[in-house]
């Protein structure tokens, strides 16, 4: 039985190595995925562009313009003269921001009201708008905050009673764990393994069988002495060998390119990539016994990984999503070994907080085979 | 010459291929409303209701009234009062909390008598994004709570009230609710066309290469050119209409604001399929076999579609390089463009300089395709 196995995996590995372009694909789509998640996306957001509109031209003014040039967030790319030129400057995308500065905000000031500083913003990207909104709102208040104990200051010496400078405050430090610099590529560059592996191992199994549907060899096969079984082990083997081998390069790049730390067991993350192969495998399987073309294949695989790419929290997180759609990422393997691949790395959790993770992705894996292998077997009939 | 009567005839048997193919035809239609309900609904980039846990060594009235704060923020949602720090780090490895606020024991004591008081804010970095959104959110509560302290005391002193000087007034422009649907529906035109434009027509092309059916078509009377633009046309006709799926939809179920021309919008969507149509072809010329062409329609289409054009992922923040790259992914003016259109409400006086490049790109891409068909019959 071993014997045959091995035959069909010979055949399926010299198959799909043999055309240069197709090594291409195997070596491709991990590192440009890398690439564009090591490199480009960044969600941090620094150096925004902002436009600084002075219509008090005071020393106070000035001030401010300082504290906001000084700071690593933002930087004055033009200094419109009019609310138009302000608004053209957002319209354009030139500016992310337009910070005013009204008329009498230095005498405002001085003379203990509230001057007013206005921040517009341009809302479209609606995650760097918040972002950039708190950076400003907060080098305003900073600004304010020192001008106030200044003032209060002034008040308690002018006070009667006894001088006293005790004024109650509280003192926020703040720490972050698993990736102190808040650095996005940290957090994206492990998640890239349940990706590829989810992209490269689908679709090559459901390829590999349909094509042989499609062209005919399949009957060719069946006349064989091989059975149901030994075929459906040589088929999806050597794409889990595939699937290990794209988990081993991430790992490497990761660890050597991008610096990314990795705290947690080598052994748990070895066993949950096996376990998130027999879903992704299954998942090709299956796909292959609902086509009959390449084209419905692949169409079946992209509606496939579309889905469960997005459920998974790779770039979005869950925790955000409406309720009934967190139901439905329960039943997305990737989801969990998303969850693992990110807790091995960074935090180095393993067996002893990862084991409902792991027992959810044998549970999903071992049912879908099955229903794959079921369905797969009754075709062959 | 163009002959109307030989392109009408390839758009017609085009036509009725994808017709009677029902099951491409069904994924073709279905494709815009998975990606749309998937976006529209599941994804999101706010933080909020971020899951909090409080460590509470002091127990007094001040920590009690910070807490409180902490459970009235929409930003918050404090999920359990823990007992000690080693509960607060067990959440977090767990993924069961995002935010450890410590409240140090002596913490109403010290501000009562005017002195500093401590806390401190432990958070999940992993995700980096969150993590600082939500430092944002929760330095800010706590320094306008200790701000309001200030006030108090002073009031309480005789010292008379004193206001912020400065105070900053945020106002948000062309999405004034900040919400990611706002932005990401109008992107996914970009993405729902380009999947339609190279990867179903790279699809449907390379078949016919594979089957050798499309050398039969080159042996006929039929010109290379007459022969590009009557297989376009069909595809042509199916991206509109998802595009005109994805408007209806974008508009109706997830209300996002058209504030600019709708006839601009299908203009340059026009544009913008046509260019992609052409990469299609020319990529299923090329690779002539289904699977190839589809990974390379992958690569070359929907990957820089999907993250370079600035559809999720705002192109500002990539290191320079990158952004250089981002200038030859034609996805990314027509993001650009839908951004404006639907948002901003701004014309073509605004964005002359995108649809330019689009025209330039649909152009030359049709003739690098014309070119590669006319090669095959040579």
């Amino acid at each position: 039985m071993w014997e045959r196995i091995w035959e069909i995996v010979r055949k399926e590995l010299r198959q799909t190595l043999r055309e240069p372009r197709m090594r291409a694909l195997l070596i491709g789509p991990p590192l440009i995925q890398l690439i564009i998640f090591g490199y480009a996306v960044n969600l941090d957001v620094e150096n925004s562009a902002i436009a600084w509109m002075d219509q008090d031209l005071t020393p106070a003014s000035r001030e401010l313009r300082a504290r906001f040039t000084a700071s690593r967030y933002f930087q004055v790319v033009e200094e419109p003269a009019s609310d138009l030129e302000a608004q053209q400057a957002l319209d354009h995308g030139r500016a992310r921001a337009v910070v005013r500065v009204l008329p009498g905000f230095a005498r405002d000031v001085a003379r203990g009201r509230t001057a007013p500083v206005q921040i517009l913003l341009d809302g479209t990207n609606s995650n760097t708008a918040a972002i950039v909104g708190g950076q400003a709102s907060a080098i305003v208040n900073r600004y304010s905050a020192e001008l106030l104990r200044g003032r209060m200051r002034e008040k308690l010496v002018a006070a009667p009673g006894p001088i006293t400078f005790a004024i109650p405050t509280i003192n926020v430090r703040s720490r972050v764990w698993f990736n102190p610099e808040l650095k996005s590529r940290v957090y994206f560059v492990p998640g890239i393994i349940v990706n590829i592996i989810m992209l490269v191992t689908v679709m090559l199994t459901a390829m590999a069988i349909v094509r042989e549907k499609e062209i005919g060899t399949m009957e060719q096969l069946m006349v064989t002495p091989i059975r149901p079984f030994e075929l459906i082990a040589g088929k999806t083997l050597p794409f889990a060998g595939v699937g290990l081998m794209n988990m081993l390069m991430i790992t490497v790049a990761a660890l050597l390119v991008f610096n990314v730390p990795f705290r947690g067991s080598a052994l748990a993350l070895l066993v949950s990539t096996i376990l998130f192969l027999m879903t992704t495998l299954g998942a090709g399987l299956f796909i292959s016994t609902i086509s009959q073309t390449q084209q419905q294949a692949m169409l079946s695989s992209f509606f496939f990984f579309q889905p469960a790419f997005m459920l998974n929290g790779f770039a979005f997180p869950i925790r955000n999503m409406p309720e009934p759609v967190q139901w439905l990422t329960c039943l997305n393997p990737a989801r969990y070994f998303m969850e693992i691949v990110r807790g091995v790395f960074l935090k180095g959790t393993g067996f002893t907080i990862l084991w409902p993770q792991m027992a959810a992705l044998a549970a999903l894996g071992v049912t879908i085979l099955l229903l794959a292998a079921l369905r797969f077997h009754k075709r062959l009939d | 010459m163009i002959s109307f009567r030989r392109t009408r005839a390839v758009a017609r048997k085009e036509f009725l291929h994808i017709l009677r193919d029902r099951r491409s035809l069904i994924a073709a239609l279905a494709m815009p409303l998975l990606l749309l309900m998937l976006f529209g609904y599941a994804l999101t980039l706010d933080v909020d209701r971020i899951p909090t846990c409080v460590y509470d060594q002091d127990g007094g009235p001040a920590s009690r009234d910070l807490i409180g704060r902490f459970r009235g923020s929409r930003y918050f949602d404090v999920r359990a009062l823990a007992g000690s720090r080693a509960v607060i780090e067990r959440a977090i490895d767990r993924n069961e909390v995002l935010l450890g606020v410590v409240i140090a024991p002596d913490f109403s004591k010290r501000l009562a008598a005017g002195q500093e008081a401590g806390v401190q804010l432990l958070v999940d970095g992993s995700d980096s994004n969150t993590a600082s959104i939500a430092l944002n959110y929760a330095e800010a509560l706590a320094l306008a709570w200790s701000g309001e302290l200030r006030s108090k005391a002073m009031n309480r002193r005789g010292g008379g009230e004193l206001k912020p000087p400065v105070e900053p007034r945020v106002r948000v422009w062309y999405n004034s609710e900040l919400k990611s649907r706002n932005f990401i529906v109008p992107g996914l035109i970009a993405v729902i066309l380009m999947i339609i434009a190279a990867l179903l027509t790279s699809l449907t092309i390379a078949r016919e290469w594979e089957s050798g059916t499309m050398e039969q078509l080159l042996s006929t009377p039929v010109r290379p050119v007459e022969l590009l633009f009557g297989k376009l046309s069909a595809h042509f006709a199916l991206g509109m209409l998802d595009m005109a799926i994805a408007l209806s939809a974008g508009i109706g179920i997830f209300h996002v604001p058209m504030r600019g021309n709708v006839l601009m919008l299908f203009a340059a969507s026009a544009i913008f399929l046509f260019g992609g149509l052409c990469w299609g072809v020319f990529l299923s010329a090329v690779a002539r076999s289904q699977l190839l062409a589809y990974q390379m329609a992958v690569v070359t289409t929907f990957l820089p579609a999907f993250l370079l054009s600035g559809f999720v992922f705002a192109i500002e923040n990539m290191p320079w390089v990158v952004q250089l790259v981002t200038y030859i992914v034609p996805a990314r003016y027509f993001v650009t463009i839908l951004k404006g259109i639907f948002l901003k409400g701004v014309g073509l006086h605004v964005f002359w300089p995108e649809v330019l490049f689009l025209v330039v790109y649909a152009v030359a891409l049709f003739v690098i395709a014309a070119k590669k068909l006319r090669q095959k019959v040579a």
